[in-house]
């Protein structure tokens, strides 16, 4: 910064003449060089401090173990080694892998289902306490998370089905912060339109269906993207709802590597695969989907 | 779907409630006959009875204490500053950066935290590349040194091997006045590093929409009122994010007092239960040691602390004008939203919406 400091100096008007002077600084006020230089100096740095963690696990996936630990800085591995992948196929990832792919496709669709049908009801159709019914959503999306653990626990175990592949997704599938997000959104749409669905003869469902639900294709993708980021990284909920490893999610059973779920030692290469893998997917709808999770980080602000 | 949404939020509060003032031991239902009611005595065990569950549960808000006394100030800054680092008008693949800024905030904390406990090995890349600077790191994870008394000793403050009497003698809720000022552990410091990394950039995308929506004609004038930079970022800039910045801190301490993923992958409260939180605490008393009431009485306190602490936060930020200026602004908003007719003007509201919701 204290390069910027002269160059300043030197635009800087005399006090009699500010008011013209300042005006057309204003009008042709560049970014000097000197300051896009220290722009993109910050600007690498914070990429650099980003990015490479990343790059250490992909590379250090294909390390050996040894490698891994005596040479944790070196961008290619030597040996190059696919070691920790067959270690990884003989564990229970597979099964992991797979049962998180299940719950978090059934938990999807469900909330986009769930919270569109609940938002429009909370939007547009009029029954006895349907304030009521927003104040408690609003009161819920309050509660914090974690705090809920056991009491979600409590509910599971009381309904007997802890341990089964229901406790894994019944408790997600319909989540208050989407249905606030659809009651925002259908509250937008103008009833005009629907009124014309009605004197056209289609009833309160078949113009939810027909005519209000396509309208809503980027609450809908905003849910969906935001369906998915959750329940595949949710970690507590599959923490509190099953202690059998062939239930377990990745979350849950890839958290279990570190603590001894090896064997002796903590092999580096393995548990960098793990995450690697478990990103991949979060990855890929990340590049595709981008524009909508930058929106479903605000809509999400509020969640808390 | 009203009625899942009872059964797994509504109805478990209440649940738990009942089991946190009770005698359930986790067999069998906690509403049959030989359960018995025994009022606050968990509360009461965690609050003001001399034992070790009121020791562990005082360790515990000490560590999270430090945590987002750390955490919060510094999420919020560097959120910031990368906001307005990736928000300059010259910047070429402004959209990499913020992808790759905001990246981590969408990969799951379990492959974020192994990917940590990697780098912070005794020998792990961030030691080698601070060996690289002649500094030779600490044994990350592994190390329950507080950082506060680190810097007494290093500033010949105190002694660490033998600290002063009259902090150690004086004993509040179980812990000596010298364990209560420890600072945060440098394990502790560790997670403290990682979890500012992950949230920044969800927190620079709120900065990023707010900077955005700053209406040029405002700074221009400024400018033309011979304002420098620095002056119009103070003055212009930061007063126009101000609910962002209210915004950004509120999430940030409800979000650190819930800290729980990174402690349940990396430490499990270790070394010497300085990276315990309350959270983490409030799970393992209930899954690990079976004392469901107990977990639950902590849960239901964790819960009032981030409640008390958010409504303590907005009355000492409150600004008097505030509500005016909003209710006004939002009108111009609406405005402004009916005389647009692209599709996108709705995806945009949703935002700004939800946002404005939350910050009213």
């Amino acid at each position: 910064m204290s390069d910027t400091t002269p160059v300043t100096a030197t635009t800087r008007p005399p006090a009699q003449a500010r008011h013209t002077e300042a005006s057309a600084k204003a009008v042709g006020e560049r970014d000097t060089p000197v300051k896009k230089i220290l722009i993109y100096g910050a600007l690498i740095i914070f990429a650099i401090i980003y990015i490479y963690p990343f790059i250490i696990q992909l590379v250090t996936a294909f390390k050996t173990d040894g490698d891994a630990v005596g040479n944790p800085l070196s961008l290619v591995p030597d040996p190059f080694s696919t070691a920790a992948w067959e270690r990884l196929r003989e564990t229970q990832f597979p099964r992991w892998f797979l049962n998180s792919v299940v719950v978090t496709l059934i938990v999807t669709v469900s909330r986009v289902l769930f919270c569109s049908m609940a938002g429009y009801a909370l939007a547009r159709l009029k029954f006895f306490g349907r304030d009521a019914v927003f104040t408690a959503l609003l009161a819920v999306m309050s509660v914090p998370a974690i705090v809920l653990l056991i009491p979600k626990f409590l509910v599971i175990n009381y309904l007997g089905i802890y341990n089964s592949y229901p406790a894994l997704f019944v408790p997600l599938m319909v989540d208050a912060a989407g249905v606030f997000i659809m009651k925002q959104f259908f509250e937008q749409i103008p009833p005009s339109i629907e009124e014309a669905a009605r004197i056209d003869g289609a009833g309160p469902f078949r113009t939810f269906w027909s005519v209000v639900l396509p309208m809503a294709r980027p609450a809908l993708i905003t849910i969906t993207i935001l369906s998915f980021q959750g329940s595949w990284n949710e970690l507590g909920h599959f923490i509190i709802a099953t202690n059998d490893q062939d239930l377990y999610t990745l979350t849950r059973g890839v958290a279990g590597l570190t603590s001894g779920g090896l064997g002796a030692g903590r092999q580096f290469p393995i548990t960098m695969m793990a995450g690697l893998l478990m990103t991949i997917p979060t990855a890929l709808v990340f590049i595709i989907f981008q524009r909508y999770f930058t929106q479903g980080a605000n809509v999400g602000a509020e969640k808390g | 779907m009203i009625v899942i949404l009872g059964l797994f939020l509504v109805g478990p509060i209440v649940m738990a409630l009942w089991v946190s003032v009770s005698d359930w031991t986790g067999r069998g239902s906690p509403f049959s006959g030989n359960v018995d009611f025994v009022g606050l005595k968990h509360y009461r065990d965690m609050l003001a009875t001399e034992g070790l569950a009121r020791q562990d549960f005082m360790i515990s808000l000490r560590n999270t204490f430090y945590y987002v006394l750390g955490v919060v100030p510094v999420q919020t800054v560097l959120a910031l500053l990368l906001a307005v680092i990736v928000n300059q008008k010259f910047l070429k693949g402004r959209t990499f950066f913020r992808t790759a800024f905001y990246f981590p905030s969408v990969v799951s904390s379990v492959a974020i935290s192994l990917v940590f406990l990697f780098l912070f090995t005794g020998t792990g890349a961030v030691n080698r590349f601070l060996g690289l600077l002649g500094i030779s790191g600490p044994n990350w994870f592994a190390d329950a040194r507080g950082v506060l008394h680190l810097i007494g000793d290093g500033i010949g403050l105190w002694n660490m091997g033998s600290p002063p009497a009259f902090l150690t003698d004086t004993r509040v809720m179980n812990l000596s006045l010298w364990e209560w000022f420890s600072g945060p552990s440098v394990a502790m410091s560790a997670i403290m590093l990682q979890v500012v990394w992950t949230t920044a950039g969800t927190f620079m995308l709120m900065f990023l929409a707010a900077l955005q929506d700053l209406p040029a004609e405002v700074d221009e004038a400024a400018m033309v009122d011979g304002a420098n930079k620095w002056q119009r970022f103070m003055n212009v800039t930061i007063p126009h994010l101000r609910p962002t910045i209210l915004l950004v801190i509120t999430l940030g301490i409800i979000g650190t007092w819930q800290v729980f993923d990174q402690v349940y992958v990396m430490t499990s409260g270790a070394p010497a239960k300085t990276t315990l939180t309350p959270a983490y605490l409030s799970y393992s008393t209930a899954f690990n040691q079976l004392n469901f009431p107990r977990g639950a009485a902590m849960a239901f306190l964790l819960f009032l602390l981030i409640f008390a602490l958010t409504q303590l936060q907005r009355w000492l930020l409150r600004d008097k004008d505030e509500v005016a200026r909003r209710r006004a602004e939002r009108q111009q908003r609406r405005q402004r939203r009916q005389g647009r007719t692209t599709t996108t003007a709705g995806e945009a509201a949703i935002a700004r919406t939800t946002v404005e919701e939350a910050q009213s």
